[in-house]
């Protein structure tokens, strides 16, 4: 395990997963990617396939319609995975909060979570933070 | 030749959000196109519902992050057309410059994924380079990024500082430089130009009885434009409304980079303006009186409408939200059959789509209260079950009596 740690802090593969989120969130994962921030100096990529994640980046209040479909990719991400949730609506459901078509209270009653970046939307420095956070955990 | 069914979504690359499309191909040319919606469903009118009016603002702010002040926009008019509420010169200006920026960011994303779609990186990477700045300009103006929350009801909840005015002529003056530079490398671009020019047509006809709005519909030579036909706040500006005839993925093109020229133009008459029009900003509106307004405003993607009933109390009775896209999405029908897959994909995003802000639908519930799925399997499996409840053999047939004839053996 301490092997792997070594190698995947080198070079964290990250996997946008939008699930009902107001697109806010989204565009600014993609603004780390692009120049502004550029965050594949710290080896971060965005990549296209759930199967050569290591980051779930997961956005958004979860719909009934949805949910199960965010299991499913969880399920197929290889083990093991750390699921980020980006913005307030994961945590808690910000103005979404009494949505009928809320699947749980918040995104840690459907998948396993690792680490919440709050904010409407957090801003990039905050989710490089966040993710830096997220490394110095790992030993 | 044989027909093919792809999928597409609702977790693919190319995708921001949750969609799925189901192409139907015959050999390389699209015969049928098919899309499903409803991942992105938050219930927005039904807790708009439980909201004052001034926490409803905030609430449409997030129906999308992208047009996110197109809602409000056209939520507050729906509001002050209840009691015909007047709004300051000032608040004007500020809504036409808090929307327009809106709208050279909004523009410029689409340049950046319409590049990302064709393999053309390069173009993703320097649009997004230009898009930064505007994102700063909206943070020294409002506070955030991208929700502003600068909407009220009568008028906009933040003055303007005059003293910002030296910063943001100059990011004005680059990106209308770039967006030259960005027109002639569209027109120089052999790839670029082969790319997009004649992909995807959508006719004035087909614009027409699809309903189309927005830059869809003037790429395709349909004149309309909510901000000169039914100004709310810009009268006070002149906008130049940008038709062009063709209707293909290139004339999209053409027609977004000139609106975004055109929205620096009249960011530079707001801010010739801030120095002279002084005063408040705000008319303070103490109740809405009984009644129902509606709201229009052209976002970035084509004409936002907000319909609101008042029962007199501070909560909306009912708040109905029709967005651009959801017009402007069935137009695939008509621009997607025929032509190749690979073009397809350009095709599906030319006309923007923004399905966050399309997916307003209710779910189904049936007579006992439960929740009415499309879970096809379970559907079939229940059938089954009841089919075989109900078809128990009522008397012996002759095939019955083999079974009873092994047995007694």
């Amino acid at each position: 395990m301490a092997f792997y740690n070594k190698i995947i802090k080198k070079s964290i593969w990250v996997f946008h997963v939008s699930a009902s989120p107001c697109n806010n969130c989204d565009i600014e994962i993609l603004d780390l990617i692009t120049p502004g921030y550029d965050i594949e100096r710290f080896g971060i990529k965005l990549v296209g396939s759930v199967r050569h994640a290591d980051v779930l980046l997961v956005t958004g209040i979860v719909s009934h319609k949805i949910a199960p479909r965010i299991k499913q990719l969880y399920e197929q991400a290889p083990k093991p995975v750390f699921v980020v949730g980006i913005g307030t609506c994961t945590v808690g459901g910000a103005t979404f909060k009494q949505s009928y078509n809320k699947a749980g209270a918040s995104l840690d009653k459907i998948i396993p979570v690792n680490a919440f970046i709050p904010g409407c939307p957090p801003k990039p420095e905050a989710m490089i933070d966040g993710i830096v956070k997220l490394l110095g955990t790992l030993k | 030749m044989s027909k093919c069914r792809i999928p597409l979504g609702p977790f693919h690359p190319l995708l921001e959000e949750a969609e799925f499309f189901n192409i139907k191909v015959e050999g390389e040319k699209v015969v049928d196109i098919e899309m499903e919606t409803g991942w992105m469903h938050r219930g927005h009118e039904k807790i708009s519902e439980t909201k004052t009016f001034t926490q409803s603002i905030f609430l449409v702010e997030r129906i999308c992050g992208i047009c996110s002040t197109s809602h409000p926009f056209a939520c507050v008019n729906a509001i002050e057309d209840i009691d015909n509420i007047e709004i300051p010169e000032r608040a004007k200006y500020i809504r036409v410059l808090i929307g327009e920026l809106e709208r050279i960011h909004s523009h410029l994303l689409w340049v950046c994924l319409a590049g990302h779609f064709i393999g053309y990186d390069t173009l993703w990477m320097w649009a997004w380079k230009y898009r930064e700045p505007i994102l700063q300009l909206s943070e020294m103006i409002t506070g955030n990024r991208n929700h502003y929350a600068m909407m009220r009801v009568g008028g906009v909840g933040r003055d303007f500082d005059n003293s910002l005015i030296p910063k943001i002529i100059p990011v004005l003056d680059m990106i209308e430089k770039k967006m030259v530079m960005l027109a002639g490398a569209a027109n120089d671009d052999p790839v670029l130009r082969s790319r997009l020019k004649g992909v995807g047509v959508l006719t004035k006809e087909d614009a027409i009885n699809y309903c189309a709005n927005g830059p869809t519909a003037r790429a395709s030579g349909v004149d309309i434009d909510v901000r000169r036909d039914d100004p709310t706040a810009y009268e006070v500006v002149d906008v130049k409304v940008i038709v062009t005839p063709n209707g293909d993925v290139y004339d999209k093109l053409v027609v977004r980079v000139l609106e975004i020229i055109e929205s620096c133009h009249i960011i530079k008459q707001c801010l010739k303006a801030f120095e002279k029009v002084q005063g408040p900003i705000i008319n303070k509106v103490k109740e809405i009186s009984p009644g129902e307004g509606i709201g229009r405003y052209e976002a970035p993607r084509g004409e936002v409408f907000h319909y609101i009933r008042s029962d007199g109390s501070n909560r909306p009775l009912r708040h109905k939200v029709r967005a651009p896209s959801f017009s402007n999405i069935p137009t695939y029908k008509a621009s997607c059959v025929g032509i190749p897959l690979a073009d397809a994909l350009i095709t599906l995003a030319s006309v923007d789509p923004c399905y966050c802000c399309t997916e307003r639908s209710i779910k189904a519930f049936d007579i006992n209260g439960k929740k009415i799925e499309h879970n096809l399997l379970h559907l079939s499996r229940k059938k089954t079950e009841r089919l075989q409840r109900e078809l128990i053999p009522k008397e012996k047939s002759l095939i019955d009596g083999i079974f009873d004839l092994s047995l007694s053996r």
